[in-house]
């Protein structure tokens, strides 16, 4: 049996602990928010925050989350008035629009930690979120607006 | 469809845009002008729309119903896979010309049935080239049903009300009533003749042009509600995942699930068979495992035991290939188009440029690999997925069942990318058999990433070889151009070992260049893997090959490569049909006078890329400019590249200017958006793209070996620069179009930048 807490409600989980949290998030709770990009960290499609951390939630089992609290797209911001997701919005970003919650958290979690980061430091903290329609240079420009270096 | 409308029901609460909704007669609204349906089309300028599988349908009943509180509702018929066309611009178009606030129009996406809603299959750049005149058409009929339906609740004459931004007002007293209001008189009323429509002019559009309009999918994708194929839940549902031959035409001889039945979960494995080529959509041979979870599913397909019979592709092999279609242009092949007498005058030129391309097999690698879920209820099947032509495969897939398509609906999710990739619709028929063999029950096929790069119908590779001839003035007097590239022909008939016309009408037989004789040829080549078509198609390799030795030739005489492009495009002109072309001139299946090859415009746009790059500029040691200019889906694009290459050979992209006409423009943002996209799919299939293939099998399975361009090194800035035209110039499509110039333009810069020549794509470690 695996406790998590997951957008703040106390889950438990009785299932193979080696499931990966992204099938547990998708298949098990209907979180479709988290998206299946690769199934390998090399997307970060799936991107969600843990204690606070973006991670890779298909690349991080069950078993390894007991304990912890997840934060999904869906738990962002109850209105979905994040600061990102405003910024986001305000230029555009999304084409189809598949990748966009992974990079959404991605930026997220970035920019509590470094609210004005650098466009090196953006590179470098978007670099694992691919687009294949290729919205980067939008991407980009939201996350300085959303950042205090804006 | 099912019944029509319920007249006292006025609740829309069940309009949703994140609800895939059986058409509009979900909406509980008013149905606009149910009983008489237009037959006639009020078009300005003929287009290629009505040759398409079912054509137009310009019937409002089937597009717009109007709630008692005003809420629009109107149908998003075609998929929507990221350029905004289909649940955007297409019923923005409607919106604008019924003048409806957009803040009240919610959108509902159609299933698939083209019998109802015309063509869907959005591939092509189609949707707004074939749509925009349909949607206005339905839009004017609209608001000239609310105007009567106005004038007949006021009791006053047709002529004295107007519909004016969600309210029909009676100008003499100034009375106003609501869309809403109206509604229900308005959709008793028959369908106004097309010559009596008044259509908006230009300058009275609010949306149209105008690209302030966002995607009507924005929050949802934000937010994380936004619903695509991978994401479709259904009660009881099982999830599967197949273990596909790794060689095409090959089958499953034995196998042996014992482990995977022993993984918890897991409840059945079903053996798929393959179909003999001509194979078209139809899976692949393999073995399924059915399981409660995906995880299970995937665990269980781990554990099968499997032997395969690799069948007559066994031995295939992408690098000996590669030298035997090399080989073949180096012969005669088979002559597609010839003016003057090019072997003459190659013979007599007084000097000649030689050059041979070589671009390798790419995957779509949509970040949303493809899904669909399959459910059999009371002999009537339900699909829910994500694919281009929803109303082909729902078609389809009732043939394989041998049922009415009544029997069969096809709700379209999202696409999470489609590039050519989800108009196979492979995966749905996957669904179905694996659902049939659980009696029913909803089954969910994923594919997963290593499904998706190994199972692909892979972008055609192609080999080129370029002869120029120059006479003693250094005028180009001969063109000849061989270029060879298996068929995606071959998926619907025997394969045909030569290009079809359609492969040939992209960038090769429509060449616009102005010299006396040209001779144009194509080469032999077996398809060994599922070619598919991948955006843009063959005018990638036709634009990466003509365009490059443009600036061959350039160089060889000394010249500045957009003059050398501007001198063989020649003076402004219509290209007139080639009279001697072997080969039928497709052109996109439009009428030539409608959307003629016009040389003008296509200066136009290689002059204004490079005045706004500022071609010519001093630029640091290892930074270049490269040109590009090309038609393709009668769009007109041109592209400078500004490259920096560092002294290990990496590259990097500080800028890109394109410029587009585009006839029309509806969306000028969404036209950004997508000319930035195909910057970076642009860059990514230069630097990257390649799939190999040994003993048959894909060599690649993820994106640490098939890599795409990231965050950091994707284009700093694209700029869009878009040729303004009104409406008589006719729109064209954007979605393709930008991929073409991008990688002759990057590896022209490259050139510059350095002096080393791409002669085969991907760059890879070519510069290092």
């Amino acid at each position: 049996m695996v406790s998590v807490r997951v957008n703040g409600q106390e889950r438990s989980f009785d299932g193979d602990p080696s499931m990966p949290l992204m099938w547990y998030l998708r298949d098990e709770l209907g979180l479709t928010g988290t998206k299946f990009g690769c199934g390998v960290a090399l997307c970060g499609a799936c991107t969600v925050h843990l204690d606070g951390e973006a991670i890779r939630a298909c690349s991080i089992a069950m078993a390894d989350v007991a304990g912890k609290s997840v934060v999904t797209i869906e738990g962002l911001d109850p209105k979905g008035e994040h600061p990102v997701q405003v910024a986001w919005r305000n230029v555009s970003v999304p084409q189809c629009g598949y990748c966009q919650a992974g990079q959404i958290m991605q930026a997220a979690a970035l920019l509590a930690k470094t609210p004005a980061p650098t466009d090196k430091q953006i590179d470098e903290a978007m670099y694992g979120n691919i687009c294949r329609c290729g919205c980067y240079q939008r991407i980009h420009v939201a996350v300085r607006n959303a950042s205090k270096g804006a | 469809m099912t019944h029509h409308r319920n007249q006292h029901d006025v609740a829309i609460a069940n309009v949703s845009r994140r609800k895939l909704l059986k058409g509009i007669a979900g909406t509980g609204a008013f149905v606009i002008a149910a009983q008489f349906p237009a037959v006639r089309q009020a078009m300005a300028y003929a287009t290629g729309a009505g040759a398409m599988a079912h054509g137009v349908v310009t019937n409002p009943s089937v597009f717009v119903a109007i709630a008692k509180d005003g809420t629009v509702s109107i149908v998003a018929h075609r998929a929507e896979m990221g350029t905004g066309a289909a649940r955007t611009s297409l019923p923005m178009i409607v919106a604008d010309e019924m003048d409806a606030d957009w803040t009240r129009v919610r959108i509902v996406q159609s299933p698939g049935d083209e019998e109802t809603y015309g063509n869907q299959d959005t591939d092509g750049s189609r949707s707004v080239r074939h749509f925009i005149q349909p949607m206005r058409q339905i839009g004017a009929s609209v608001r000239k049903m609310l105007e009567q339906a106005a004038a007949k609740q006021l009791g006053v004459d047709d002529k004295d009300v107007v519909a004016q931004f969600h309210e029909v007002v009676h100008t003499p007293s100034g009375r106003k009533l609501g869309y809403g209001e109206v509604a229900e008189i308005a959709a008793k009323l028959a369908v106004p003749a097309p010559d009596t429509l008044r259509m908006k002019k230009a300058a009275d559009f609010r949306y149209i042009g105008k690209g302030g309009v966002t995607i009507v999918d924005l929050h949802d994708i934000t937010t994380g509600k936004a619903t695509y194929g991978q994401d479709i839940t259904l009660p009881g549902m099982l999830f599967a995942v197949i273990a596909r031959s790794p060689v095409v035409e090959g089958k499953v001889m034995t196998y042996d699930a014992t482990a995977t039945m022993k993984v918890p979960g897991v409840v059945k494995v079903v053996k798929i068979d393959p179909t003999p080529p001509p194979a078209a959509f139809s899976p692949l041979g393999g073995v399924a495992v059915i399981a409660k979870n995906t995880w299970a599913a995937m665990k269980g397909r781990e554990a099968l035991k499997i032997t395969w019979d690799n069948g007559p592709n066994a031995n295939f092999d992408s690098v000996s290939y590669k030298a035997q279609l090399e080989a073949v242009v180096r012969k005669p092949g088979r002559l597609e188009r010839n003016e003057g007498d090019a072997e003459a005058a190659l013979a007599s030129a007084a000097k000649k440029v030689t050059a041979e391309y070589y671009s390798p097999h790419i995957a779509h690698a949509t970040m949303e690999p493809p899904a669909a879920t399959a459910r059999r209820n009371d002999g009537k099947w339900e699909i829910w997925t994500s694919v281009q032509s929803p109303g082909g495969a729902r078609d389809d897939i009732a043939k394989r069942l041998n049922v009415d398509a009544k029997n069969v609906t096809l709700h379209n999710a999202l696409l999470g990318g489609g590039f050519g990739r989800k108009s196979k619709w492979d995966f749905a028929i996957e669904a179905v058999l694996l659902s049939k063999a659980m009696d029913g029950a909803p089954v969910k096929v994923v594919w997963t990433r290593e499904d998706d790069i190994r199972h692909d119908f892979y972008h055609t590779v192609t080999a080129e070889r370029l002869e120029a001839g120059l006479d003693k003035d250094n005028k180009v007097v001969a063109w000849r151009h061989r270029s060879a590239a298996p068929s995606f022909m071959a998926n619907f008939k025997p394969d045909p070992k030569f290009p079809g016309e359609i492969e040939l009408g992209m960038g090769f037989v429509d060449t616009p260049f102005n010299v006396p004789n040209i001779r144009l040829e194509s080469g032999e080549a077996q398809s060994h893997v599922r070619v598919g078509w991948f955006r843009s198609v063959n005018n990638v390799a036709h634009a990466w090959a003509i365009q490059s030795f443009v600036a061959e030739i350039a160089h060889e005489l000394g010249r500045d490569p957009k003059d050398m492009l501007l001198e063989l495009i020649g003076p402004p002109r219509i290209v007139p049909a080639p009279e001697k072309a072997t080969t039928a001139w497709w052109d996109y299946g439009e009428p030539h006078d409608v959307y003629p090859v016009d040389t003008g415009r296509l200066r136009k746009v290689a002059e204004l890329a490079a005045e706004k790059a500022g071609w010519g500029r001093q630029l640091p040691k290892g930074r270049g400019l490269g040109i590009a200019a090309h038609r393709s889906f009668v769009t007109y694009m041109a592209t400078v590249v500004e490259v920096a290459v560092d002294d290990k050979g990496n590259i990097a992209v500080p800028r890109v200017d394109t410029a587009i006409d585009c006839g029309f423009c509806v969306n000028p943002e969404r036209v950004r958006s997508q000319i930035e996209g195909a910057a970076v799919m642009g860059l990514a299939l230069a630097k990257y793209g390649e799939i190999t293939l040994k003993n048959g099998a894909v060599e690649q399975s993820n994106f640490n070996d098939y890599q795409v361009v990231r965050h950091d090194e994707a284009p700093a800035v694209t700029n869009t620069h878009i040729v303004e035209h009104g409406l008589d110039v006719p729109s064209s499509g954007v979605g393709e179009p930008g991929v073409p110039p991008f990688a002759p333009a990057l590896c022209n810069a490259i050139f510059a930048a350095t002096g080393k020549r791409i002669r085969r794509l991907p760059i890879g470690n070519q510069l290092a």
